[in-house]
């Protein structure tokens, strides 16, 4: 399947569901720099990568899916599942490219400016989480014929 | 008080453009990479940088390594759970984040060396 964007879809997000998500990633960040600031960078720096709008966003997903059958008089609980777990499997991709900006954040952030630090470490998620994503989209399956 | 508002805010902000990236964006299988976008990271460390220096960001940048390997373990798990379980999405991902919590510390105190 072709990427693509979808501007519909905007419109089945319902007013709360923004607010919902606006609290949630206030909050951990918020809370990372509180934690940060009470036990310290080592422990801190961990929340840094917490899933914090994850739980949220996947239901969102379920939600979205289930209510689109449903227009259509349809139960759209397993379609809905599988949507979320979908978005679950583009997330575990997308930690391989979290990963690469810790490290560059890691490794980087001492020898540089604090715009060239962010100006790299974005850029090394986006490359490692879209060439993972690309990877696994043409890596032969093993059921393939 | 004043900075953990403007945490918030930020962070509101920059995990909201993120998500509603994630909404627009199709497969969802693509627009899932958006779900461990770096958006707290980013949202902090202007501030981070400006208040503590880069010495005290490059060590949170070292734990982020962990939380960020805890978050992979993490949403595979999630993936695999709720393709095979018929439970509510909410409920199986909340049930697996002990699963982050005790991988991102067990890295900490055992590989990066915190006691």
């Amino acid at each position: 399947m072709k990427i693509r964007m979808d501007f519909a879809s905007l419109a089945e997000t319902r007013p709360h569901e923004y607010g919902l998500r606006f609290f949630f990633g206030g909050m951990c960040t918020a809370l990372a720099g509180l934690i940060a600031k009470r036990y310290g960078p080592a422990v801190g720096g961990l929340f840094l990568a917490f899933p914090a709008i994850f739980p949220a966003a996947a239901s969102l997903i379920q939600t979205h899916e289930k209510r689109r059958k449903a227009e259509i008089g349809s139960d759209g609980t397993r379609r809905g599942e599988n949507a979320a777990s979908l978005d679950a499997f583009g997330a575990t991709l997308g930690c391989l490219g979290l990963i690469g900006f810790a490290l560059c954040l890691w490794r980087f952030v001492t020898a540089m400016s604090s715009a060239g630090t962010l100006a790299l470490t974005f850029t090394c998620w986006t490359l490692v989480a879209g060439g993972a994503y690309f990877v696994r989209r043409h890596w032969p399956r093993p059921h393939a014929r | 008080m004043n900075e953990t508002l403007l945490r918030f805010v930020i962070g509101g902000v920059v995990v909201s453009a993120f998500a509603l990236a994630g909404d627009v964006l199709r497969p969802k299988s693509f627009a899932g990479l958006l779900g461990a976008a770096p958006s707290v990271a980013l949202a902090s460390l202007p501030l981070t940088l400006k208040q503590h220096g880069a010495g005290y960001v490059a060590i949170e940048g070292k734990s982020m390594v962990f939380g960020a390997v805890a978050f992979l373990v993490y949403a595979y798990l999630c993936g695999q759970l709720l393709r095979r379980s018929r439970k509510p999405t909410l409920v199986v991902t909340l049930a697996a984040l002990p699963v982050w919590f005790g991988l991102s510390f067990g890295c900490l105190f055992l590989v990066g060396g915190v006691r």
